[in-house]
């Protein structure tokens, strides 16, 4: 069974998949832009294509021919790799439903079985999705194990322990105490070292596999260098004219999120870095004519990209930074060869959604310089409350130290429910009004 | 030609359509006031006429026109187009030069706006995608208790009792009322009660923009003396009342045509 599994996974792999993906890549795929008042595309974004949909689509094909294991965002999916994992990121593909706007579809499923619609929208996305197979990628394999951490929220803990109910599936879950202030300690970096290392014979056991530290300090290095890359994509908004906008981050972070560790995930981000750095070199801009630049907070809305990325740029605005999209560059220089389960330790834990708001104002106040933004939009998104709480503290702290106007955009990841078009088309409108004067 | 310069501005909401018209002075030559109507550039431009025929003018005589309201978009005669955030300050500020807050409550909206001293938007908040807050709360009310929303203000002068409402939902707070209208409480003492729940929630939005300075109420909300007094009495703040306070988005609109036309 294994050996079929096995050869079936390499066939679609190595065969099947290339050659389908090509066949649907050769279909006419110019659409007319219209009048559009962005810049050139991205041609990267066709690669970007190609890596997802392979992901997702060989991902079906794993069961039974790799331990698959579904993982959160923050955790050190390093040490998954190590073992040969095939992994599934339930908040990638939620934001996936969201961007194809399922989020209220797939939700009301997981409402229905009494989940609250003040839930993280992710959350009720997944667990809609456990409940009723609903997925815009046609199917998501099931997991052996869940691999959890709690440094970007508490929920999380909750999310997983509920599927790992619910499917008796193996749940690994490391605890990251909350950094209120200060660099975090030496006992809260052993205590979560100590999780870390002793996940390992977890893994073995329910993976059937051994713990290969040579392939793990490769994955490491190849994490370390994604990473690095996502940091250099990042600061090519630095430049002026930025060379892609922060809407763009949103869409091509999905590689460094979900498939970070891996070769495929450095090669596309050597591709994207290159192609930035020719568009500086000849001062392509994302906005013809930009005017302003913009920070954003929070999560994307990911139902509202489109209208969202062409409002700003009707009026001149590029955004140029974000919290965001930042998370996944911004702590992995702790990652060390040398120390590796320390290293990571420190790397997930110093996170700044793991830290208190002060640091994370910090964080804000050098983004606001070095990417020289005059202005900020903070999404306040109805179902991410950690993401959320302290805004209005932030944006009042900001306009003092930085000087810049900012404006509070109600939303949510995925469920647009919460979201009306118009009045947030009139508040942002009014907001770019009110810094022309 | 110059002589003949006029210009409009053109405020198309959920409830009201608006228009005015100025002369290059700044002076109002004419205004309307209609109740809105699902063709937004119809009755954009019926408002419009309407304000043109008061001037004893033609759309010919406009050297520019701006659209505000969120039907402002429809406005397909409207050179420009610009948010009723920007045009309700503008308003306020050439009626009470020196305005440093706007609270406006409209049909579908409600909003505080925070202005500096050339009357110049500082910052601004707006209720959610919910109709807690805005004028349509009102109307809603009012329906209930059986009245309209020209009696529901005065009523609520004359209440003798404080009643209590927690919720500004407009669905919660319908069946709260529903309860006290069971309950036999008297019709002055729910509208005050409604009143005092809106204006709780108005001045959580005037406290999260900072209120420092002279205050105007604008828009349909400011008919309601009731609400405009507790409101007042929450914030420790007097309120400048436009005349008309309906047109102040127009008005605002039509200046910066004004500008626009560079008169």
């Amino acid at each position: 069974m294994r050996v079929a599994s096995e050869l079936r996974f390499r066939w679609m792999k190595d065969v099947a998949l290339p050659v389908l993906l090509k066949a649907r890549e050769r279909r006419p795929r110019e659409r007319p832009r219209g009048e559009s008042p962005l810049g050139p595309p991205l041609e990267s974004t066709r690669s970007l294509k190609r890596l997802m949909t392979r992901h997702y689509a060989l991902a079906r094909y794993a069961e039974g021919a790799r331990p698959v294991a579904w993982v959160t965002s923050g955790a050190p999916v390093e040490l998954l790799r190590a073992f040969g994992c095939y992994t599934v990121y339930p908040e990638n593909h939620a934001a996936l439903c969201g961007a194809r706007r399922m989020g209220p579809e797939i939700c009301a499923h997981a409402e229905e079985a009494g989940f609250s619609r003040d839930l993280c929208s992710y959350a009720r996305v997944d667990l809609g999705h456990a409940l009723s197979g609903l997925t815009p990628v046609g199917r998501l394999p099931r997991p052996d194990v869940l691999f959890c951490t709690n440094n970007i929220c508490q929920t999380i803990l909750y999310w997983f322990k509920e599927l790992s109910h619910g499917e008796g599936i193996p749940l690994v879950m490391l605890d990251t105490p909350f950094i209120a202030s200060g660099e975090g300690t030496p006992e809260v970096f052993d205590y979560v070292a100590g999780q870390i290392k002793d996940a390992v014979p977890a893994l073995e056991r329910i993976t059937g596999r051994e713990f290969r530290e040579d392939r793990f300090h490769d994955v490491l290095r190849s994490s370390i260098r994604a990473s690095a890359l996502w940091g250099d994509v990042l600061a090519t908004m630095r430049h002026r004219p930025a060379p892609m906008t922060v809407f763009d981050a949103f869409v091509h972070l999905a590689p460094v999120v979900s498939l970070r560790g891996l070769p495929s995930c450095e090669r596309y981000y050597e591709g994207l870095l290159a192609e930035l750095q020719e568009r500086v070199s000849r001062d392509v801009a994302a906005v013809p004519g930009e005017r302003h630049r913009l920070m954003w907070d929070n999560i994307a809305i990911w139902f509202a990209l489109a209208p969202l990325s062409r409002l700003f740029a009707e009026h001149g605005w590029a955004g140029v930074a974000g919290t965001y999209p930042n998370a996944w560059a911004e702590t992995t220089h702790y990652l060390d060869l040398a120390d590796p389960f320390g290293s990571l330790a420190k790397t997930y834990t110093l996170i700044f959604l793991n830290r208190g708001l002060d640091y994370r104002l910090g964080l804000m106040e050098a983004m606001g310089r070095d990417y020289q933004a005059d202005g900020l939009v903070l999404h306040s998104a109805r179902s991410c409350k950690p993401y959320s709480v302290g805004q209005y503290d932030l944006r009042q702290a900001l306009a003092q130290r930085l000087g810049i106007k900012s404006v509070v955009l109600e939303g949510d990841m995925t469920d647009f429910r919460t979201w009306s078009e118009e009045q947030a088309k009139t508040r942002l409108t009014a907001f770019f009004e009110s810094l022309d004067g | 030609m110059a002589e003949k310069l006029l210009v409009a501005g053109v405020d198309v909401g959920s409830a009201t359509a608006k228009a005015v018209v100025l002369d290059r002075d700044g002076r109002v030559r004419g205004s309307s006031l209609l109740p809105s109507a699902p063709n937004l550039s119809g009755v954009g431009r019926e408002a419009l006429n309407e304000a043109l025929a008061e001037a004893g003018a033609e759309a010919g005589e406009l050297a520019a026109v701006a659209g505000t309201g969120y039907g402002r978009a429809a406005l397909d005669f409207a050179a420009l187009r610009i948010t009723e955030i920007t045009c309700h300050a503008r308003g306020a500020s050439v009626l009470f030069p020196g305005t440093a807050l706007v609270v406006d409550v409209g049909g579908q909206d409600s909003k505080a706006i925070r202005m500096g001293p050339s009357g110049e938007v500082r910052d601004f908040t707006m209720n959610d995608k919910c109709a807690a807050g805005t004028g349509r709360f009102l109307a809603v009310m009012a329906g209930i208790l059986g009245t309209s929303l020209d009696v529901l203000g005065p009523a609520g002068l004359r209440a003798m009792k404080a009643l209590s409402m927690t919720s500004t939902c407009t669905v919660f707070a319908e069946s709260e009322v529903i309860s006290l209208i069971s309950q036999g409480e008297a019709v002055p003492d729910i509208a005050h009660a409604v009143h005092q729940a809106l204006a709780q929630r108005l001045a959580g939005m005037v406290r999260m923009v900072g209120a420092d300075g002279p205050a105007v109420f604008s828009g349909g909300g400011a008919l309601n003396p009731d609400l405009v007094d507790c409101l007042q009495s929450l914030l420790g703040l007097v309120f400048q009342i436009p005349e008309r306070p309906q047109l102040t988005g127009a008005l605002g609109a039509a200046h910066l045509a004004l500008r626009k036309a560079g008169a």
